[in-house]
């Protein structure tokens, strides 16, 4: 099958153009299967996600693990040689944080399955509702993502969220992490659109604020209370959903953006032996001297954003990240939403432009997430070891101008970077006989 | 002080029943005996304030009846008056309110938005009758019909100083006519003075039924269709309509429109200009903020008294949800009467829309700390609202046969502490506030039984007595209850060392000097007889005045009045940009180490070794120059509503009425390079409304932000959002499909076809219609159309209808299809701006591909890349590097979509979008390649003004802390000196999107 062919291409790379014409389905693009022979990528630029860049780099992994990255190469005798000379290789890129594979299109109520009902869901799991057929899923690995946290939204405590790697059959082959976290959305005053946020509405919302952290604070002190319970004779699915956060190997995610909501998220935490990922925080950065105290990391909101208030910074989303990892805070960026991931590079770059080196910015969507999502012992790096996600991209993957994935390992496994959006390209080159020509 | 015996009658005397014996009217059938009075009052010893600057010292006033009846200092008193001798005091006349509801029934207000939002839409006037179509429009109601006396509102307003109001019907768009009436207690018969005073209008629909209008420029086109049905009602003969014919005959009247916002009022001003109309515009009070722009529409002003209470900011959390602008306004608002009138606007003062009409003085005082002359304060409490309401023959003034509506006060009206003892209405006597508790406060010396000597302290708080004791030399206070009924008083206290009350029961005996007498009852029983004489006046403890001391302002207004606003609008200069890569977009294309000469708002140059005497230079070294960004379809900058989807043709409706030049957003776009926006109508409908290119020149006036000379466009939509299938409701307005929608089109043209040819038929029957107007100039190629467009089914369904009809879509906007049919819009000549990779938010975004701009330009339809969106208009130069991500276009191609393209859709190509001299001087000095991501807008140039740099946005950051903290500090100070709290809560900056229904959004999800 041509197909298999086509993945093995790299020169030139306009893999999918050569094919132009065949109309390749999305059905067809079929998931990799394990590494079979060692993988040597060489001569081009490395960058490990840690801060190390190598010029004229290799990078060897085997058996789906990285086996050798350095400058030295030396290349097994059966291995695939990939020549990336001029080219960026860079650890796949994590998207935190986002309902990919839980909706399909946001308008449409039947795809979209990434909210339950009712204010606690701690015992929800969005693994088994991740649709690894989305048509979405492959437009991300084009630009370099290649694992994705899969969260449930809403609510007070929306469930549990699982990492997934971009090509599987099912959900099962996808899971990477399963169940690491329970996401929080901390109580919050919400300031109305309707211009009458009168002091009453403001007073009463506080309370209602302070009702739901009492009833929060009472729900996790039951909660470690039961984890302690020798024998449980009343089973408890939510108090069972906290049980390995209190043994420490299920993570907690608060998502708050205020300071005075992150202040009490932390301390409230902090009472029942939790260090929590804050999620979102907007205005995390003015309470920065907090999170470094209490080792909280960050998973920020996305760079391309609107400042929160009129007064300040116009640029403060874009300078946030600056900010925080000065005041030495762990930060990884997120972006809200599915479709949207794609452009998860470019917040780092954005980053980048606005005050953290190039690398530093690289690690806002790796390393820096591989910690934060307790997976920097598998991926994150490229570093001998790990996993063998990586990806090979023309230029510099975290500007629009350089951003061209060329070729992208999981695992090692070689993957088939087509697209709904190149077939349906394709499909309107060939009716404008576009097809020969060389751009791409 | 007023003598005591005449004080003593007073305290006898209920007002009511004055009023009803007093005053007899004509017609009314009498139960009883009739008890006419003559009514002859004299005042001497007065200080007759008889208008602003005219005392007459020492004189006399006579009253008959209602009337003044002469005034003078000489005037004697004939037989037959009941003379009171004031002793110096002041009169005044009375103020005047001359926008009141006093007297009106309160009616529940219905959210405009709500109305306009998703639920089933109203087309038509609810109300039973020969009405007009929207119930907004009700020109027919009559305040006359409805007014009706209210003593208690009465009693209030007479505390103040009023005397008489026009009373308003405050609900809807038109409002009809007004009613003057004075605050005397009698029957509506008697107060009514001026039946139909004013015709008013406002932008609140109020409790409209009718889903039309549901933004504030369907609300402005609704007027402005009203003034024209109303004209063609009066040449025609079929049709009979109540509102048309009301709304016809109010116009002789004086017009009177209520707004609430400085940019309102030059909105209502424009409204008047178009039909030569003048509008006395009762405004909200933050005229300062564009003050000359006030001035310039020559109207008056009724200006309210209320000022922002100041706000809570103890919590540094708290004080984050304020914004600069509100705490600017919290110190400026004050001072808004002072510089009107050292800008000579024409301007009356009103307590309207006070929580408490107690707040008035305190209101009033702070106006004139902060500059307001005594003088005008009079005149705009009296004399102007009397000449705005026509009724100077009778009120305003203090002179012989006007109205006796006047005022006796202490002293000077606007001194602190002055007294308004009585205020008299149409030549009745009603007694202002607190006149009997004042006068009997002091200090007493008296005998008390079984204690001996003792000091009796009496004083008055909040219009009680209150008192104390001190037996002996004791400085020990012994508290006493104090209450006063009339001439009778009790006072009680439980003596030192004694079980039980000493109860006291006693009278005012005498005046001079002021003496109690009456009977002591100790707690066993023993009765003795009492005296107390008053020995020294009484002096209050310092209380903390209640008033919200932000005393005098000390800010300076910023343009606009929003963080980043400048004091002084920055000007023109001569720049030399030197050895940078200019992209001129020309057939030059990009020039390495080339200069650039903006001068005279223009590009003079573009060039080698450049130079220009007396021009700032700026080294470009490295940096890359390039024309302004300009986006095709922008929301920003729009006030109260972007759709008008209440019916589905409303071509009629104009961004242009409703530029918000406070929009932060100008600001921060232009940090992304911005220098032009099309600001367009949503997609809620088939026909939207027309769009308003503008300049992002930060600070100017919404009518100095328009692009100006440039064709008009309208913006037409397809899809989702035009048959509403999102709502989540079925909905009840046509189109529910597709298949409806070209049904839409299909008879708006054959309407507008037909009105054209009766048009140039001279048809003297035919209604000037404001929407068929904006279709006839489609079709006769003066206005051009944007059309939301996703799916290509719908694209090509417009491009026939417009075929087969006669007119061409211009534009394309954000069509994410527009691959499929690039073939069909590059044989019509049709350009296309796009997302540059939205999709998967909706059912018709499923095919919309990142390849769809490089795909359209290959086919040669000229390519925008647009943003529709106030966060990704920053960084539109990254959205056009997609196209060279997704396709590979050249960045200079690419580039050229977010600026000459779209200059050239919009066809204002020959002014903007390219670096060749004598084009405008928008441009932008970026830190980098301009498509990268890692460039910055360094310095943003519009027509040669720098308004964006990025050093100096730093140092107003600086400076905007630094403010912040100023009024902060303020706010502590004036909380903890009693001012009256209120708690911060900054509002989202509202930022729309194509599919943002009502004035606020509510219903808004982002499906674009």
């Amino acid at each position: 099958m041509m197909n298999s062919i086509r993945t093995y291409l790299l020169a030139g790379g306009a893999a999918s153009l050569l094919f132009a014409g065949t109309a390749l389905a999305q059905p067809t693009i079929y998931p990799a299967g394990a590494q079979a022979q060692p993988v040597a990528i060489t001569g081009g630029t490395i960058h490990v996600g840690n801060g190390t860049v190598i010029e004229r780099g290799a990078l060897v992994f085997d058996g789906g693990k990285i086996t050798y990255v350095g400058d030295a190469p030396s290349v097994p005798g059966n291995a695939v040689v990939v020549d990336a000379t001029g080219k960026h290789i860079y650890p796949g890129f994590i998207a935190p944080n986002t309902n990919l594979g839980l909706v399909e299109i946001e308008a449409v109520r039947a795809t979209v399955d990434d909210t339950e009902v009712g204010e606690n869901n701690a015992h929800v799991r969005s693994l088994i509702a991740y649709n690894t057929d989305s048509k979405v899923i492959n437009t991300l690995r084009s630009n370099g993502i290649l694992l994705a946290q899969v969260t449930p939204q809403g609510g007070l405590v929306s469930g549990q969220s699982s990492v997934v790697q971009l090509d599987a059959w099912n959900w099962e082959d996808a899971a990477y992490k399963v169940d690491e976290g329970i996401h929080i959305h901390w109580p919050t005053v919400r300031f109305s659109r309707f211009g009458s946020s009168s002091a009453t509405n403001t007073d009463a919302q506080k309370e209602r604020v302070q009702t739901e952290i009492a009833k929060l604070e009472d729900f996790l002190g039951q909660a470690k209370a039961y984890a302690e319970l020798g024998n449980v004779r009343i089973s408890n699915a939510r108090f069972e959903a906290f049980k390995p956060v209190f043994g420490g190997e299920r993570q907690v995610y608060v998502h708050a953006n205020r300071a005075t909501d992150i202040i009490a998220a932390v301390s409230a935490f902090k009472r029942y032996g939790i260090t929590p990922v804050l999620v979102g925080g907007a205005e995390a950065h003015l309470v920065a001297s907090l999170l470094v105290d209490n080792n909280v990391p960050v998973i920020m909101q996305q760079a391309h954003a609107l400042p929160y208030a009129t007064d300040v910074d116009v640029y403060l989303p874009y300078k946030q990240a600056k900010i925080l990892t000065d005041a030495g805070v762990l930060v990884a960026y997120g972006i809200e939403g599915f479709w949207q991931q794609r452009n998860l590079p470019f917040m780092a770059g954005t980053a980048a432009a606005y005050g953290l080196t190039k690398e530093q910015a690289l690690a806002t969507i790796t390393s820096n997430t591989a910690k934060i999502l307790g997976i920097d012992g598998y991926t994150g790096t490229l570093e001998v070891g790990k996993d063998a996600n990586v990806i090979v991209s023309d230029g510099d993957a975290l500007d629009m101008l350089g951003n061209d994935i060329q070729r992208a390992f999981i695992q090692g496994r070689d993957i088939n970077l087509d697209d709904l959006h190149k077939q349906l390209f394709e499909r309107y080159e060939f009716k404008y006989s576009l097809s020969d020509e060389t751009e791409r | 002080m007023i003598p005591l015996k005449m004080k003593r009658t007073l305290l006898l005397l209920v007002a009511t029943l004055l009023c009803g014996a007093a005053v007899a009217q004509e017609t009314y059938p009498v139960n009883g005996s009739h008890d006419e009075r003559p009514q002859l009052f004299a005042f001497t010893n007065a200080n007759i304030v008889v208008k602003a600057g005219e005392v007459i010292r020492n004189g006399t006033l006579l009253v008959d009846g209602k009337h003044i009846a002469a005034l003078g200092r000489n005037q004697s008193v004939p037989k037959g008056y009941v003379t009171v001798d004031l002793q110096g005091k002041f009169i005044y006349p009375s103020f005047i309110d001359a926008f009141s509801e006093y007297g009106q029934a309160s009616r529940s207000q219905r959210s405009q938005s709500v109305s306009g939002g998703r639920r089933s839409q109203i087309f038509e006037s609810t109300k039973q009758g020969a009405y007009g179509w929207n119930e907004a429009i009700r020109p027919e109601v009559a305040a006359k019909e409805t007014f009706s006396v209210n003593e208690k509102q009465t009693e209030e307003l007479r505390k103040i100083g009023f005397g008489a109001v026009q009373s308003i019907v405050r609900d809807g768009i038109a409002r009809g006519s007004s009613v003057v009436a004075t605050l005397a207690n009698a029957r509506e018969n008697e107060v009514i003075i001026l039946p139909d005073a004013g015709a008013h209008y406002s932008f609140n629909k109020g409790g409209a039924e009718t889903s039309y209008p549901s933004s504030l420029m369907g609300t402005i086109a609704l007027l402005r269709q009203t003034y024209y049905d109303s004209q063609w009602y009066t040449t025609q003969h079929e049709e009979y309509n109540i509102s048309l014919e009301a709304f016809g005959k109010l116009q002789n009247l004086p017009q009177f429109f209520e707004v609430d916002d400085v940019l309102d009022v030059l909105r209502a001003d424009k409204i008047a200009k178009e039909f030569g109309k003048s509008y006395i515009i009762k405004a909200g009070g933050n005229e300062y903020q564009r003050l000359e722009d006030v001035r310039a529409t020559g109207a008056s002003l009724i200006v309210p008294l209320v000022f922002p209470k100041v706000y809570d900011v103890e919590d540094p959390a708290d004080a984050r949800n304020v914004t600069l602008a509100q705490l600017k306004h919290w110190e400026m608002a004050p001072a808004n009467a002072a510089m009107l009138e050292k800008a000579g606007v024409r301007f009356a003062l009103s307590p309207i829309g006070l929580g408490n009409l107690r707040d008035f003085w305190t209101n009033l005082r702070l106006a004139l700390d902060n500059g307001l002359s005594q003088g005008y304060a009079l005149r705009a409490l009296t004399e102007i609202p009397a000449e705005m309401l026509g009724v100077s023959d009778k009120l305003g003034t203090l002179e012989r046969g006007k109205l006796a509506n006047f005022i006796i006060t202490s002293d000077t009206l606007f001194k602190e502490g002055t007294i308004i003892y009585e205020n008299w209405v149409q030549g009745e006597k009603f007694v202002a506030t607190k006149v009997d508790v004042q006068y009997i406060t002091g200090e007493y010396a008296t005998t008390l039984p079984g204690a001996g000597a003792a000091r009796l302290f009496i004083g008055e708080r909040d219009g009680k007595l209150t008192a104390h004791l001190k037996v002996g030399n004791d400085t020990a206070e012994t508290k006493v209850t104090a209450t006063r009924t009339g001439d009778l008083l009790s006072f009680s206290f439980n003596p030192k060392g004694q079980e039980g009350t000493t109860r006291i029961s006693g009278y005012i005996a005498d005046d001079h000097p002021l003496s109690l007498r009456g009977e002591a009852v100790q707690p066993d029983g023993t009765v003795s007889a009492w005296a107390a004489t008053h020995t020294a006046a009484y002096t209050a403890k310092a209380s903390p005045r209640l008033r919200k001391t932000n005393a005098v302002s000390e800010g300076e207004v910023i343009y606009p009045f929003v963080a980043y606003g400048n004091t002084k609008l920055p000007e023109a200069k001569t720049v030399l940009i030197t050895n940078a890569t200019v992209w001129t977009n020309e057939a030059d294309g990009i020039l390495e180490n080339t200069d650039i000469l903006l001068a005279g708002g223009k590009i003079k140059a573009v060039g080698k070794n450049l130079s220009a005497a007396g021009a700032t230079v700026i080294d470009g070294t490295g940096k890359h120059v390039t024309p302004g960004i300009i986006d095709e379809h922008s929301h920003i900058a729009i006030s109260r509503g972007v759709n008008e989807g209440s019916h589905s043709v409303t071509a009629e409706v104009r961004i242009g009425d409703v530029v918000n030049s406070e929009d932060i957003n100008i600001y921060r776009q232009l940090a992304g390079g911005v220098t032009t926006s099309h600001l367009l109508h949503g997609s809620a409908n088939s026909i939207g409304g027309q769009s308003q290119l503008i300049k992002l020149r930060w600070g100017k006036n919404p009518e100095g932000l328009k692009f100006g000379g440039n064709d008009g466009f309208i913006k037409f939509a397809l899809g989702e959002n035009v048959k509403q299938s999102n709502w989540g409701i079925t909905g009840s307005r046509f189109p529910q499909t597709r298949m409806g929608v070209e049904q839409v089109y299909y008879d708006a043209f054959t309407r507008a076809k037909e009105y054209k040819a009766r048009m140039a038929a001279g048809d003297q029957t035919l209604r000037r219609n404001l929407t068929l107007d904006a279709l006839v100039e489609i079709l006769d190629k003066k206005r051009f159309i944007t059309c939301h467009s996703y799916v290509q089914s719908e694209i090509n369904m417009l491009m026939h209808v417009g075929d087969s009809m006669g007119f061409q879509v211009n534009t394309f906007t954000h069509i994410l299809e527009g691959y499929k049919v690039a073939d069909k819009m590059a044989s019509r000549q049709i350009a296309g701006a796009s997302f540059a990779d939205w999709w998967a938010y909706k059912m018709e975004v499923q095919e919309a591909i990142p390849y769809n701009a490089y795909l359209m330009h290959k086919q040669h339809v000229l390519t925008a890349i647009n943003s529709d969106d106030a966060e990704m208009a920053r960084r539109l130069n990254q959205e056009a590097a997609k196209a060279v991500k997704y396709g590979g276009v050249s960045e200079e191609e690419a580039l050229k979509m977010v600026t000459l393209n779209p200059a050239e859709i919009l066809h204002v190509g020959n002014r903007v979008g390219s670096l060749a001299p004598g084009k405008d001087a928008d441009v932008v000095v970026w830190s980098d390649r301009p498509l990268s991501i890692y460039a910055k807008a360094e310095k943003t140039f519009v027509d040669g003004v720098k308004y964006w740099d990025i050093e100096e946005d730093a140092a107003k950051q600086q400076a905007l802390a630094a403010e912040r903290a100023r009024l902060i500090r303020k706010s502590l100070q004036a909380k903890s000196g009693g001012g009256v709290t209120q708690r911060p809560t900054a509002q989202p900056n509202m930022e729309y999107h194509c599919d943002t229904i009502g004035e606020i959004g509510e219903f808004e999800i982002h499906t674009h």
